[in-house]
This record gives structure tokens, C-alpha cells and sequence, in this order.
């Protein structure tokens, strides 16, 4: 019985990471931000806030529900998914981003606090449909670089953007 | 006339590239292509296809002809990040990835901190600058930013600092003279300006004198001045406290043209001391203990 049950464990464990959907997340040990030291309460919420952000943008495109943003973007980070989502709705379209991976480092966090910059190297599925019809899924590896601020109660994503790799 | 016209303009646009191109399948796009910049994706093959061009900052769909170049004006794909192409022809998809980079710098998101700081503080000032394209991209490439402080005599401070990630920063003293200071950021003809004011610092020292008023002492302290000779600014409290027999008396006063005076009970004996917040100046006593 014993014996079954250490069998049954790790594949209980396989199938609800599979079945979780969540991205590997490895977050690089952060060195020095620049002028103002980072507080690892700070940097967990960072990063926390920042996932959340991926998921709901994931949400957002697949729904073509621009609202969805609203809780994790401000400025001209949301206000460009948002015209994305728009152009989407126009031509009836939509994108499924699936991140499987991140490889987050802190790099920046401005004098007063008012600004934190990350890169992350995402391994995401891209899954492209006009209509109902899926027309591809690319697996794509790219940098981005996030600026975030705080607001209220969390940190929103600001600026966000893809660089070459 | 029309077509050969199109003809010569994608040809000279394409040359104009400045980016290499990969062939992805039956296309060739664009390694990486700046924002304020033409693109050029080129297809083989013949019929009727429809190009997607999808990420997360825009899409476009086009209808195409196979074996035809598939042109995007200058500034029609214009938000930076990494895009996926796809060919969806009558047997067959084709897709591909390439990159937009953000243009030349053209603005400037600058905070400095803090708005009001006292004189001759070292490293008392920061300023940020996150440098971006007329579209609103994080322009990623490193590129000098220079900070000045000007405006005061002796305030002629420049640094230069290159962006890393798209963002620069710096700190700088605040000048020995009080007065508005203008704390410049400077990226070719982008350019953030702040105003930031220099206070003077904690007195360097407070004396004051009394003399009998009638029944009552006149108290009044000598002009109160930062350790750089700057005159403390007028509505600064000064706290005069006068001892006796036990008793104590406390008047606040706020400085008027640099000085500060009133008037106490005149008691044999008093001790009359007088402080600005935590720093304290000299202590009179009074005539004879009664």
C-alpha cells in the first residue's frame, strides 16, 4: 500500500503541474539596483505583481477584453494593449500567449522609490486564430524590459516591450 | 504608371534598409527593424495569400499576392517588441519572427527629487530619465544623457550618464547659495527641465540680546544664518524660553526680515534662552536673583 502511494505521489504531482498551467519562474539573484537598495518584500511583490501581469494579458488577448488589463497596466503600457486588443476586435482576431518560463532579474529601482525596471526572458506559445481558426502556434523566446510603479495597493506594469535577443 | 511607381519606391525603400533579412520558410522578413522605418517582407510562391503580422504592441493583416513584397509605410508598424508573421496561403502556412526597435530618442520621462532641499547638501539631488522614441518606446540602445544644474553662480554642475535598459540616472549637490535651480536633462534636441528650490540649511549660529522694555525684556536675536551665510527664511520659528522661580514661560516667534524679537516678564534672576528646533543658541540671565 505504502509502495503504491510513493508511485501515485510524483505522478499525482506531474499531472497537477501539467494540469496548473503555471510558467517556470527563475528569478536571478539581484546584485546592485542602482541608487536605491531593494527590500526583498519589495522584490517579491515585484515579481509577483509583475506574473500577474503576464496572466492577465494572456486573458485579455484570448478574450479580446481590454478591461482585463486595467488591474496590472497603466500608461503607455496599457494604453498599447489596449489599441492591440482593438486592432484584434477589428479584424476578428485573436492571440493566445502561453508563457512556460521566466527568467526574471531586477536591474533598476529609481532614487525614490517611484520606478522598478526588470527583464525577463519569457519562453511563451503564441497561438494565433482569425476567428475561430487557429492559423499557427510559434514558440517564442524574447526579452523584455518592464518598468513598473507603484500604485495604491500593488505595482503596475508602465512600460513593456521586447527587445532583441 | 501607378505600379512602376510602387515598384521604384519598394525597391528604394528596401535598399534603404538598413536591417538584414531571414528567410523564414517561403518569406523574408526583417531581422530587426526600427520603428520609424519602412519594412519589407517578401513572399515566393504564386495565388492569393493573407500576411499576419501579430504581437502583443500591434497587428496587421494584409491581403497578398504570393511572390510579391508586402510593404509597410514608415511608422505603420511603430510600437517596438517582437512580432510573429504569418503566410496563410491556400495549401500552406508559413511564419516567422522579427523585431521592431524603437526609433531615435524624441522624448524624455525625467523625475528629480526632491522638490525643496537645503544648500550644500552632497548627492542631495537624483534625477531619472527614461529616455523614449515619438512612439513611445523604451529606446534600449545605450545613449548619453546629460544632466545640468544651472541658474545660482555657483550651480554650473553637468553630468553625463549613458542609458542602460533605457534608463539613466544621477545625483548631484545642491548649491551653496539658496534660490530656484534648474536641474536640466538633455538627450539631443529632447530635453526634461525641473525646478528645484535650495533652502538654507540649519543655522550656523543664534545669538540673542535683551534689554529692559519698562516692566518687561526685549529679547531679539542677531540675523540667523545658515553656516554659508544664506539668511534663514522669514515665518522660521525661533523659541524663546524664560526660567524662574521655578516657572517657565515658552514664546514662539517667526523670523521677520531675518530676525526674530519679543518681549518677556522682566524677573530678577530669569534665565532667558532661546533655540530653533533642536539647535540651541546662548542663554542670558537677568539682573539679580530675588
Amino acid at each position: 500500500m505504502k509502495k503504491s502511494l510513493v508511485i501515485v505521489c510524483p505522478l499525482l504531482a506531474a499531472i497537477f503541474a501539467l494540469a496548473s498551467d503555471q510558467p517556470a519562474v527563475r528569478v536571478e539573484p539581484t546584485g546592485s539596483v542602482g541608487p536605491r537598495p531593494l527590500e526583498k518584500q519589495t522584490e517579491a511583490a515585484v515579481i509577483r505583481d509583475y506574473l500577474q501581469a503576464w496572466s492577465s494579458l494572456g486573458n485579455a488577448f484570448e478574450q479580446n477584453r481590454a478591461d482585463l488589463l486595467d488591474q496590472d497596466f497603466t500608461g503607455s503600457a496599457r494604453e498599447k494593449l489596449a489599441g492591440t486588443i482593438r486592432e484584434q476586435i477589428k479584424l476578428g482576431m485573436s492571440t493566445r500567449y502561453r508563457a512556460s518560463a521566466h527568467d526574471l532579474q531586477l536591474v533598476f529601482y529609481s532614487p525614490e522609490g517611484l520606478s522598478i525596471q526588470l527583464v525577463d526572458t519569457v519562453e511563451c506559445d503564441v497561438q494565433i486564430l482569425d476567428g475561430e481558426k487557429a492559423l499557427t502556434t510559434q514558440h517564442v523566446r524574447a526579452r523584455y524590459v518592464a518598468v513598473l510603479t507603484p500604485t495604491e495597493v500593488q505595482w503596475k506594469v508602465r512600460v513593456f516591450q521586447a527587445e532583441p535577443n | 504608371m501607378k505600379l512602376t511607381l510602387t515598384f521604384l519606391l519598394g525597391g528604394l525603400t528596401l535598399a534603404a534598409m538598413p536591417f538584414a533579412l531571414a528567410q523564414s520558410g517561403s518569406m523574408l522578413l526583417p531581422v530587426a527593424a526600427e520603428a520609424d522605418s519602412a519594412i519589407s517582407i517578401q513572399s515566393v510562391g504564386s495565388g492569393k495569400a493573407i500576411l499576419y503580422v501579430v504581437g502583443p504592441g500591434q497587428v496587421l493583416r494584409r491581403n497578398v499576392q504570393l511572390g510579391e513584397t508586402t510593404f509597410f509605410g514608415p511608422g505603420e508598424l511603430y510600437n517596438a517588441g517582437h512580432y510573429v508573421a504569418v503566410l496563410v496561403g491556400d495549401s500552406s502556412t508559413e511564419s516567422g519572427g522579427f523585431d521592431v526597435i524603437a526609433a531615435q530618442p524624441a522624448t524624455l520621462s525625467f523625475l528629480a527629487k526632491p522638490s525643496r532641499l537645503p544648500v550644500d547638501l552632497p548627492d542631495g539631488i537624483s534625477g531619472v530619465v527614461y529616455v523614449f522614441d515619438k512612439f513611445q518606446n523604451l529606446v534600449l540602445a545605450p545613449t548619453p544623457v546629460s544632466f545640468q544644474l544651472s541658474g545660482l553662480a555657483d550651480t554650473a554642475g553637468t553630468r553625463t550618464a549613458v542609458t542602460r535598459n533605457g534608463v539613466a540616472w544621477t545625483k548631484m549637490n545642491s548649491a551653496a547659495k539658496e534660490g530656484a535651480v534648474q536641474f536640466v536633462a538633455r538627450v539631443g534636441d529632447a530635453v526634461g527641465t525641473r525646478v528645484i528650490q535650495q533652502v538654507p540649511g540649519d543655522p550656523c549660529h543664534l545669538r540673542m540680546s535683551a534689554k529692559p522694555l519698562g516692566q518687561r525684556l526685549a529679547v531679539e536675536t542677531e540675523p540667523v544664518r545658515d553656516c554659508r551665510g544664506n539668511a534663514l527664511p522669514d515665518g522660521t520659528i525661533v523659541t524663546f524660553t524664560e526660567t524662574y522661580d521655578g516657572g517657565a514661560s515658552t514664546v514662539d516667534v517667526p523670523i521677520k526680515r531675518g530676525i526674530a524679537q519679543t518681549d518677556m516678564p522682566a524677573y530678577g534672576g530669569a534665565k532667558i534662552s532661546v533655540a530653533m528646533g533642536v539647535f540651541v543658541g546662548n542663554e542670558i540671565r537677568w539682573g539679580n536673583e530675588r
